[in-house]
């Protein structure tokens, strides 16, 4: 569990990026951080390492107060992946996978041993491990960085924006993986974005932020999208745009799967069913999902 | 050509001298203006106060600082120790802006997760930052050898022997057979120098080949200074 006990941050130049902020992180759970851009989501990612030291306020790791030990040693039991890879350019992609076995004195012949194990669970090719980071593709990249913040087997990983630049095809790929990793590993993961989607997608615990590092909403997704907490909720979820509110085309999509739009007439999917309910047959024609259930049934 | 065979004991004495009168301010100057550099790269008043220093130092006319180094610490105006502090001086000078450019230029996003992932302090400066300005010195330091080993022969003015003393010497006498082999003396030690500095930044950065030279050419002339 990490907790955050009314901490503020106002950086040296005044700004005051965070303000009586309180937060209790699950552990072992997915959490997301989302909010738009300088609303604090970075800032309050790096108390948990101490890459910002808070102002006032106290951040605990299991009721440990993590100001009290040693910053150093703290962030080599965390992991921490951000959005450019941040790999060290002038090291090899195996050694940058053991980086920090490297730093805690295991030798190189071992930590490189377990290394390759590590690009394995990342779905990584052995045949990069000798490349150097510049050589790699984005997304290959953003791989190393997972397998490098988990070369110590840390109970927590730190994720900031990790896939903000890849492109969404690779994007979907990573994410997919991440959710099989955190599954496998039971991790506590903290994964922060601006993107709602990919929140809603990999979040089991999902944080809104709103401007000045303020909560404005937490829970499950599906708590969030059924009950928005205010207009700023609902704006930034896309629930008052009728983004989140799908009915089913009068354009009917090949062998009788039924096209979805949004509130705006954007095509958002299609239904895949054996409900005959549902399915075709007839062509739906200018008709909702309700519309198409009421004909069933009159049927 | 005769000459040359005749003299040539002389000759290679001279071109000792002016070796190791180069080579002493070239790697003190290196190693000063590593933490001073790094100084700079860490703050805008520091960058500023060092920068400026530099800059004036380095408009010290050469033959100025020669002989006026005797004066402040007390050697005899013919040691050659005055040359040295006076070209450890001027190289100083040209390579902390190299050095502050080169500690700038290390991606902000790799010294971040370097912390983050758990370097401390002194790791990070050696195991990431040092590493990876090394381009960036090393364009510093190829211009601080060429314009060191030039200055070298100035010595030759106040007495201090290296090939430039062929230079005096030969038109004094009007013989420009020794004049040319101070030139191209001097020129050979000069690209020796390069080449060296060259192959053992590709020894000691493997990762950096793929680097255009063209970038860091760029850097290289940015930092030089005209010679006074
Ligand atoms: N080192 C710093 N010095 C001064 N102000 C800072 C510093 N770091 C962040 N801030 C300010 O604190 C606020 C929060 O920044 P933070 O980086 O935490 O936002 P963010 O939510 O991560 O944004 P983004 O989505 O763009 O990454 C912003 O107003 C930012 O300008
Ligand atoms: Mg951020």
């Amino acid at each position: 569990m990490i907790e955050f006990r009314n901490v503020t941050k106002q950086f040296p130049d005044g700004t005051v990026a965070v303000d009586g902020f309180s937060l209790v992180i699950p552990s072992r759970q997915f959490t997301v951080f989302v909010g738009s851009s300088g609303c604090g989501k970075t800032t309050i990612l790096r108390m948990i390492n101490r890459m910002v030291e808070p102002t006032s306020g106290q951040v605990l790791i299991d009721d440990h107060d993590v100001a009290t030990g040693d910053a150093v040693r703290l962030r080599r039991s965390i992991g921490y992946v951000m959005q450019q890879s941040g790999l060290l350019p002038h090291r090899r992609v195996i050694d940058n996978v053991a980086t920090v076995p490297y730093l805690t004195g295991v030798s190189k012949k071992k930590g490189r041993q377990e290394a390759f194990g590590l690009l394995r669970t990342v779905g990584l090719d052995e045949s990069l491990a000798y490349r150097y980071p510049a050589q790699l593709s984005g997304g290959q990249q953003q791989r190393v960085g997972v397998a490098r913040a988990l070369a110590v087997d840390p109970n927590i990983l730190l994720m900031d924006e990790p896939f903000g630049a890849v492109d969404p095809l690779v994007r979907a790929e990573l994410q997919t993986e991440l959710l099989r990793l955190q599954r496998d590993l039971d991790k506590t993961v903290v994964f922060v974005t601006h993107d709602i989607d990919e929140a809603f997608l990999l979040g089991q615990h999902v944080v809104i932020f709103q401007k000045g590092g303020i909560i404005a909403q937490q829970g499950s997704p599906a708590e969030i999208l059924a009950n928005p907490a205010s207009d700023f909720v609902a704006s930034f979820i896309g629930a008052d745009r009728g983004k989140r509110r799908l009915r089913v085309s009068d354009i009917a999509a090949d062998n009788g799967e039924l096209l979805l739009v949004d509130g705006n007439g954007h095509p958002a999917g299609v239904i895949e069913t054996d409900d005959p309910r549902l399915g075709a047959g007839t062509g739906p024609k200018s008709r909702s999902v309700s519309n198409k259930t009421d004909q069933a049934g009159d049927a | 050509m005769n000459w040359v065979w005749t003299n040539f004991d002389m000759i290679w004495g001279l071109t000792l001298s002016q070796i190791w009168l180069s080579v002493i301010p070239i790697v003190v100057g290196f190693l000063l203006s590593i933490p001073l550099g790094y100084a700079a790269s860490r703050s805008k008043a520091a960058r500023s106060i060092l920068l400026s220093a530099g800059g004036i130092l380095y408009t010290i006319p050469s033959l100025a600082l020669f002989v006026s180094i005797p004066v402040v610490i007390g050697t005899s105006l013919l040691d050659p120790t005055n040359v040295v502090i006076a070209l450890t001086i001027y190289s100083v000078a040209i390579m902390v802006r190299s050095s502050a450019d080169a500690f700038a230029s290390v991606p902000e996003p790799v010294q971040d997760s370097a912390t983050a992932v758990g370097f401390s302090g002194w790791q990070r400066f050696f195991a990431v930052e040092l590493p990876l300005a090394g381009p960036v010195l090393l364009a510093g330091i190829r211009v601080v050898s060429v314009s060191t080993v030039s200055l070298v022969s100035v010595g030759s003015v106040i007495g201090v022997s290296s090939l430039g003393f062929l230079f005096t010497d030969g038109f004094q006498r009007n013989f420009f057979t020794e004049v040319w082999t101070g030139i191209i003396g001097t020129v050979i030690i000069a690209a020796v120098f390069d080449l060296l500095l060259v192959l053992i930044g590709r020894l000691a950065m493997p990762w950096n080949r793929r680097v255009s030279d063209r970038k860091l050419r760029r850097v290289a002339s940015r930092s030089a200074v005209p010679v006074s």
